[in-house]
Order: C-alpha cells, then sequence, then structure tokens
C-alpha cells in the first residue's frame, strides 16, 4: 500500500471529514493503543495522536502512530514544541515520514506545569507557528531551519490548531493568517461549546479568505456530566463553556447525562456542517472513543467515503 | 538589575557548619536594590546567625562587610587585607559576585548566602517582575517594548497562543498575559502591523550557543 493521507484525500475531494483523537496510555502496552483505535476504525477518516497532552508522560506520540498505521488506519501525529529543540523536531519530522506517517499537527503544547512533570524544563525553541513553517520548507523546498538541503523530502499533510475562544478575539484571526502562511493545510479547533462565539469567529475567518487556504474542522467533545462541563469551564485553559449548557446537562438525571451529552455533541456538528467554511469535525471524545462511532452515526457521518 | 532572594537560614547553617571564622559580605548594588544582599540584609543575617550559632552551642565568629559592587574585581580588592583572619566567607552577592570573590581568593570557601532569580525591574515596594532574559539580540522594538522570550510562559514570538484569556496567561491567572499587553502596547501607538509577519526562529547562539558569553571591548582596555 502506497502512503496517503486519507485526511488530505477525503478534503480535496470535498467530503465532510471526520478526526477523532486518541491518547496513548500512561504505559509500555501496545494493545492498549490497539483497543482505542480499534474503537475508532471505520468511524472516521483519520485519527490524532496526542503528543504527551496535559504535559504527562505517556508512550510516545510517533510509535502509538506507528501502531496505528500498522492497523491500515491513518494516524495524524501531533507534535509540540516543548519538549524537543529544533534538531529534534526536525528529526521526527524526517522519521515520521519514513515510517509512513502523513499527517502532522504542530502544536506549542500544554505548559509543564500542568503535567506530573512540572521540574521539567520547557523547551520553546521554535513556537508552533516557526515550526509550522519548518515542515513546510522541508516538504516543499525540502530544506532544514538554515536553509540546509535534505536527501529526500518529507510527505507531510501539515495541520496546526487554532483557538475561537481565547482572546483577544481580534487578533485570534490575524494568528490563523499567520499558521496558515507559515504552512498550515487544515486546522483543528478548540472544543466549541460556545457556537454563537464560533460563528463570529468563522465569518472573520471568511473575511480575511482564510476559509479558502486551509480546511477547518470544527473540534467537539462529548460531555459525560454536569461535573465535567463545570470543570471545563473552570480549570481547562482556552475553553468557553455557556452556563446554558451546563444547565441543560443538570437538568437530565444521572443515567441520561451520557445521552444529554451526546445529543450535545451531534448538535453541535449539525450546526457545523450549516457553517460556511467549515470542511470537517474533529472529535475529541476524551477517554471515551466508543462514543465516536455513536456521534458520527447520529450525525450523517457513516459511512466514511473510501479513498 | 539583578534580583535574589535569601536562602533558607537552615541551608545557610549548614554550608557554614565546618566553619569557625566567616566573613559575610553583603552588595550594594542590584541586590541592595531587591533588598537581599545589601548592607542592612547583610547585617541582619550575620546577628541572625551569631544569634542561632550561639544558642546552640556552635563557637563561631562571625563578621561582616558590604562591598559596592561584589562582581567588580576593584572593588573586591577591599578584602584583601582582612581576608587571612577567616576560613569562609559567606556571600550575599548574585552569582556573579559569589564567582567574582571566589576567583580572587583561590584559598578561601566561599559560600552563597542567597538564590540569584532574574533579570528584572522593582516594580513596586516589594514587588519584582522578570522581564529580560538577556539572549544577546533585543527584539524589544518589535513588541512594542514588551518581551515574549522573558515574559510568555511558552516564549513565543508569534502569539499569542489559545491560553490567553482576560489578559492574564493559562499557566497562572496572578500571570499577565505577555502577549496581551504586546497587542495593547503596538495599538497603541498604531503599529499592530508589526505582528502581521512571521518572526523565525531565534537564534540562541547568542545568549548560550557557545557557552558562557564574555564581552570585549578593546575601546576600554588599559
Amino acid at each position: 500500500m502506497t502512503d496517503i493521507s486519507v485526511l488530505k484525500k477525503v478534503l480535496e475531494g470535498g467530503k465532510f471529514a471526520v478526526t477523532a483523537e486518541c491518547g496513548p496510555p500512561k504505559g509500555a502496552d501496545p494493545e492498549a493503543v490497539i483497543k482505542k483505535a480499534g474503537l475508532l476504525k471505520g468511524k472516521v477518516d483519520s485519527v490524532n495522536v496526542t503528543d504527551n497532552q496535559t504535559a504527562i508522560v505517556r508512550m510516545s506520540s510517533m510509535a502509538a502512530c506507528s501502531i496505528i498505521k500498522s492497523l491500515g488506519m491513518d494516524p495524524i501525529l501531533q507534535m509540540v514544541v516543548r519538549d524537543r529543540n529544533r534538531i529534534a523536531l526536525q528529526s521526527d519530522i524526517l522519521g515520521a515520514s519514513a515510517i509512513g506517517i502523513r499527517n502532522v499537527v504542530c502544536l506549542s503544547g500544554d505548559h509543564m506545569r500542568f503535567g506530573n512533570q512540572p521540574q521539567a524544563v520547557g523547551v520553546f525553541d521554535l513556537d508552533s507557528i516557526q515550526f509550522l513553517k519548518a515542515v513546510k520548507d522541508m516538504r516543499d523546498g525540502a530544506k532544514i531551519v538554515g536553509g540546509e538541503a535534505l536527501t529526500k523530502a518529507p510527505d507531510m499533510f501539515i495541520g496546526a490548531a487554532a483557538n475561537p475562544f481565547a482572546d483577544p478575539l481580534a487578533f485570534r484571526v490575524v494568528r490563523l493568517g499567520k499558521k496558515v502562511a507559515a504552512g498550515a493545510d487544515f486546522i483543528q479547533t478548540q472544543c466549541i461549546y460556545n457556537l454563537d462565539r464560533f460563528e463570529k469567529w468563522m465569518e472573520m475567518v471568511r473575511d480575511r479568505g482564510l476559509d479558502g487556504k486551509c480546511y477547518i474542522l470544527g473540534g467537539v467533545t462529548p460531555l459525560k456530566s454536569p461535573g465535567m462541563a463545570k470543570y471545563m469551564k473552570n480549570n481547562v485553559a482556552g475553553m468557553d463553556v455557556p452556563d446554558e449548557l451546563i444547565k441543560r446537562m443538570q437538568g437530565v438525571s444521572k443515567e441520561n447525562w451520557k445521552e444529554e451529552g451526546i445529543r450535545i455533541c451531534v448538535e453541535t456538528i449539525e450546526r457545523l456542517k450549516a457553517i460556511k467554511g467549515v470542511k470537517g469535525v474533529h472529535i475529541m471524545a476524551i477517554e471515551w472513543e466508543e462514543a465516536v462511532g455513536e456521534i458520527a452515526e447520529r450525525a450523517g457521518l457513516l459511512p466514511r467515503p473510501i479513498v | 538589575m539583578i534580583t535574589a532572594e535569601q536562602k533558607p537560614m537552615d541551608e545557610i547553617r549548614e554550608m557554614i557548619a565546618p566553619y569557625k571564622r566567616i566573613l559575610t559580605v553583603g552588595c550594594a548594588s542590584c541586590v541592595a536594590e531587591c533588598a537581599a544582599g545589601g548592607e542592612k540584609e547583610t547585617g541582619a543575617l550575620a546577628s541572625a546567625l551569631r544569634m542561632a550559632c550561639r544558642m546552640s552551642g556552635d563557637e563561631k565568629v562571625i563578621h561582616e562587610k558590604t562591598l559596592d559592587r561584589q562582581c567588580v574585581k576593584d572593588f573586591v580588592v577591599q578584602l584583601d587585607d582582612v581576608i587571612k583572619d577567616y576560613d569562609a566567607i559567606l556571600s550575599l552577592g548574585c552569582g556573579a559576585g559569589v564567582q567574582a570573590v571566589a576567583e580572587m581568593y583561590k584559598e578561601v570557601p566561599v559560600i552563597p548566602a542567597l538564590n540569584t532569580e532574574f533579570l528584572g525591574e522593582t516594580r513596586d515596594q516589594g514587588l519584582w517582575v522578570e522581564n529580560c532574559l538577556g539572549c544577546g539580540d533585543c527584539m524589544l522594538y518589535f513588541f512594542g517594548g514588551v518581551c515574549p522570550l522573558a515574559r510568555c510562559s511558552k516564549q513565543l514570538l508569534n502569539g499569542p497562543c489559545g491560553g490567553s484569556r482576560d489578559g492574564k496567561c493559562e499557566v497562572d491567572p496572578d500571570v499577565p498575559c505577555a502577549w496581551q499587553a504586546i497587542i495593547d502596547k503596538l495599538s497603541a501607538f498604531n503599529a499592530l502591523d508589526r505582528l502581521e509577519m512571521i518572526y523565525p526562529p531565534k537564534d540562541w547562539s547568542k545568549k548560550h550557543g557557545s557557552g558562557p558569553r564574555k564581552i570585549i571591548r578593546e575601546d576600554q582596555k588599559r
């Protein structure tokens, strides 16, 4: 099988794309990855593999991507600039391409202070935008930072993140423009709960013509409980959970929380599908991968196209 | 200026334990400004140590002296005449001061009494804030006089990240978002366009790429 990015094919084919997230285990067990990925197989086009998310030590994203690839699925390698300098980042891009990984998402990464190694040094040699540009220059110009030539360019579909809910609102779109100019082919957004603000942000994105220059996938995370909704609102950086949603979760009995969470998620996807410039959805069901298939089914996203 | 804070008393006492005659040396420059190692703090530390030693029956002679600048050889030489009377120096200089004294008197152990912290400013009475990394290639022009390398938790040159909320940093709600400050400042004099460009990777070789740095100025040599 030739190594191709399924995500790229789906998006270029004009289909509404579906990606999901798979967090590697806090251990060396490949079965944990195989089990999680199995829940996503056939339900999504490609699978994001997080890179020591929330700054907690986990199996490396690259290794988990390799396992997922061996299952015949299309992994998206998330890479953060928190832990590696430009030598290591570029080296890993070459390595990822060599083992057939075809998607990368370039991120800053959650700060060390949130994780289980708060005494670690934060590298931040490149920022996420400089990293995007480095990957693009490697792919399109076969050169590394500083201009030295590569013997073979890596083949990568390049992604970035955007948070429509952080401040300052007006500058969020300027920064998205910088990410696109730096090399982002696709964007996955922070979890969307406040659709009004997201629509406002998309309007600004369209005003700058950015929806024509990259594929935007709206991020969603199904809520499991009213407690989770409150926790995300108050404790998770860059998250905007409107009070109405918390009330809605509180309004149903405990045994129906998950159903209500899935229902909200499906409604969100329906609304996202109708927004001009949104080309797909990124479902981040945190430690709840089994919900992804049901959400995709109920949102009318199945079956996934064969590419 | 260089900021510092005094080490815990127990740690200082442990380090000075083997010595009987100790000269406590303060510095009247930066560490005096941040109330960590000036004449006043040096006197206070020496008294506190004398008291603590006496209480625990530990016979020590502890004297004090404050230099104008502990990191400048021309001032450190003032210790030449007295150094022979002591078997250790307890320095309330910054890391540079401790090392300048240690370099000068090779046979004498020099013990740090402070933890050197950062390059910063005195923002208010009792408040010092970090605002310079000493990167060797100042970019403050582009960022309206606010350094993202020193003041953004993720050192973004192309910020702000997605964790900026109500002008605060996601890492700590007490930390102002440097990027919000940059945007506010540049907006104030219509220079927000400076943020449209992509700032390339920083040349860190100017900070620590080739080992410890030095400045050589022929016109200043004697």
